[in-house]
């Protein structure tokens, strides 16, 4: 179908484009500001810095102790990830495939936390968990992070388990494969690709999180994001270069799995609950 | 004969595989809400009431719900202005990849590093700054961070993202012959997407709106940040906080959160509410 273009709806066009443009630009800018900063030797009053290093990189390692951080956060990420795959790929097939009395209840307990936001649930969890003597510690952190996590597996889980018709499973128990055979040779192969892009979701919403992590860490239990918020809070003490150093680490932890996953799902299925589940 | 499993079949235990999900929610998610509701009604003095007693008593207490509409609504707003007609423009794109992608990256990154970026970028000597007064718009730098625009923008910057995935998804939703019925009759551009496209768009509207809401309410690193945490910007998740853990009055902090939590469901019971009062059905079209 081919329409008369106007002049006034190719002006409309032509607006909207500009604003995402700029939009992508001045993004673009902020994230380049971090990275330009981290390898600036001086930058004050100038477009660009007077001369290039790399030498914040060595500080903002050892200031902040980064080898440390890092192995928390891949601690904690790991735990995260494990356990929402363990607990959530079970609990979004039953979902999926069976009517049981109090689903609705389940379903309701799965979305609630994914909407209400960490702040106002967070702080009543770390009262619970200051007082039960988890907080400051890894275990505290992990548990504050599978209450968005095991939901967001299962969620994202379910249209995958839909689309595999029920007479593969039906047929597998005709030919006599036992529970263990269906769940290894069926099932297992057919959910992979979304098991595995749940959990890479998964990985990467945990390294950002930042509110949770930082209502339930004490000294020994930051994540990266949560070390990189009291560098920037503590602004001042510690040169400008070596905090945006230490974002850049942040930014490429997060955006190697980022791009790994985006792979295997599309950038909206970020956000939103995908109408379609991917093949 | 092994019966194929339907969604009707008698229960056999496969239901069961739930059950370790909704223990693990119900120990961290719905248990300690219940508790920090409890605690909010058991104050460290006074009556069970006295916690939010005292919270409407204390302009520098009940002010921060002002503080933070003021900040969540406005920028919901203009985040939902400007996601709808990108979103109906890029909905015709073929290539949408890229773009998303690109869209993509602030909400992965996360608030703080956005603040963070922010800091030096519309910072008086920052690019942002630099390119106003380059293209003579200004002629001394504008005062956007440790204030409320500082705030706003990083809002903008990860909200608008999210607002505009959203509500893509639910544009590509709507058949396109829906509104290729409607140019067929003679409908210009601004009738077909006020008398088609909104009234399809306006039960997905409300929910983007809702999510992209709930998201700026509860601003927390970037107010601190970016904002001037003690003025302007003084949200209530910074005064839910700094009773936790600054006064360590984990009940007076629980009752903030509940409020916190009163607002949002009374922001979206109310737009709820009036999506209820829209167009309900198929967006598919076909007969029906």
């Amino acid at each position: 179908m081919r329409q008369r273009q106007t002049l006034s709806s190719r002006l409309w066009a032509a607006g909207i484009w500009l604003l995402v443009a700029l939009f992508v630009l001045n993004l673009t800018a902020v994230i380049a500001t971090v990275i330009v900063s981290s390898f600036a030797t001086r930058w004050l009053g100038t477009w660009l810095p007077s001369g290039w290093t790399v030498d914040w990189y060595a500080s903002a390692w050892s200031e902040f102790q980064l080898a440390d951080v890092l192995t928390t956060t891949f601690e904690v990420a790991s735990f995260v990830v494990l356990i929402s795959g363990l607990v959530g790929a079970p609990a979004a097939y039953a979902l999926a495939r069976r009517d049981f009395p109090g689903k609705k209840l389940v379903m309701l307990l799965m979305l609630t936390p994914l909407l209400a936001p960490p702040i106002t649930y967070g702080i009543p969890l770390a009262t619970v968990l200051y007082s039960a003597g988890f907080a400051g510690k890894l275990s505290g952190v992990v548990m504050a992070n599978l209450v968005p996590s095991v939901p967001f597996v299962v969620l994202v889980l379910i249209p995958f388990v839909e689309q595999i018709d029920p007479k593969i499973e039906g047929a597998a128990r005709v030919f006599g494969a036992g529970t263990f055979r269906l769940f290894w040779h069926i099932l297992m192969p057919l959910l992979a690709p979304g098991v595995l892009a749940a959990l890479l979701l998964v990985l990467v919403r945990t390294l950002a999180m930042f509110e949770l992590t930082f209502l339930t860490s004490g000294p020994t239990s930051q994540t990266l994001v949560v070390a990189l918020y009291y560098a920037v809070f503590a602004a001042g003490v510690r040169p400008e270069q070596s905090i945006n150093a230490m974002a850049v680490i942040f930014m490429l932890t997060s955006m190697v799995w980022l791009v790994v996953a985006l792979r295997f799902v599309n950038p909206t299925q970020i956000v939103a609950r995908a109408r379609k589940a991917p093949a | 004969m092994a019966a194929a499993p339907s969604a009707r079949a008698p229960f056999d235990g496969v239901a069961l595989l739930a059950a370790p999900a909704a223990l693990i929610l119900c120990a961290l998610f719905l248990y300690p809400f219940a508790y920090g509701l409890w605690l909010s009604f058991v104050p460290a003095a006074g009556g069970a009431l006295a916690n939010y007693r005292k919270f409407f008593a204390d302009p520098f207490l009940y002010g921060t719900i002002a503080t933070t509409l003021w900040l969540a609504l406005p920028v919901t707003l203009l985040n939902l202005a400007v996601a709808v007609p990108v979103a109906m423009r890029v909905r015709l794109m073929r290539n949408q990849r890229l773009l998303t992608t690109i869209l993509v990256l602030p909400i992965t990154l996360g608030v703080v590093l956005i603040a963070q970026g922010l800091l030096t970028y519309l910072g008086p000597q920052g690019w942002f700054n630099r390119a106003l007064m380059t293209l003579g718009l200004v002629s001394h730098p504008v005062r956007l961070v440790h204030d409320y625009w500082g705030v706003f923008l990083s809002l903008f910057l990860t909200g608008f993202p999210f607002t505009f995935l959203l509500t893509l998804s639910h544009v590509s939703g709507i058949d396109p012959a829906l509104e290729q019925a409607a140019a067929t009759l003679g409908a210009n551009a601004r009738q077909r997407f006020l008398a088609v496209i909104l009234p399809l768009l306006a039960p997905g509207l409300a929910i983007a709106f809702c999510l992209s809401f709930v998201q700026a309410f509860s601003v927390f690193p970037s107010a601190i940040l970016l904002g001037a945490p003690a003025g302007p910007t003084r949200v209530i998740s910074i005064a839910a906080y700094q009773a936790a853990f600054e006064d360590f009055d984990y009940s007076m902090a629980s009752a903030i959160a509940m409020l916190m939590g009163g607002v949002q469901l009374a922001i979206i019971a109310a737009v709820l509410g009036l999506r209820g009062l829209a167009y309900r059905g198929p967006a598919g079209g076909g007969k029906g």
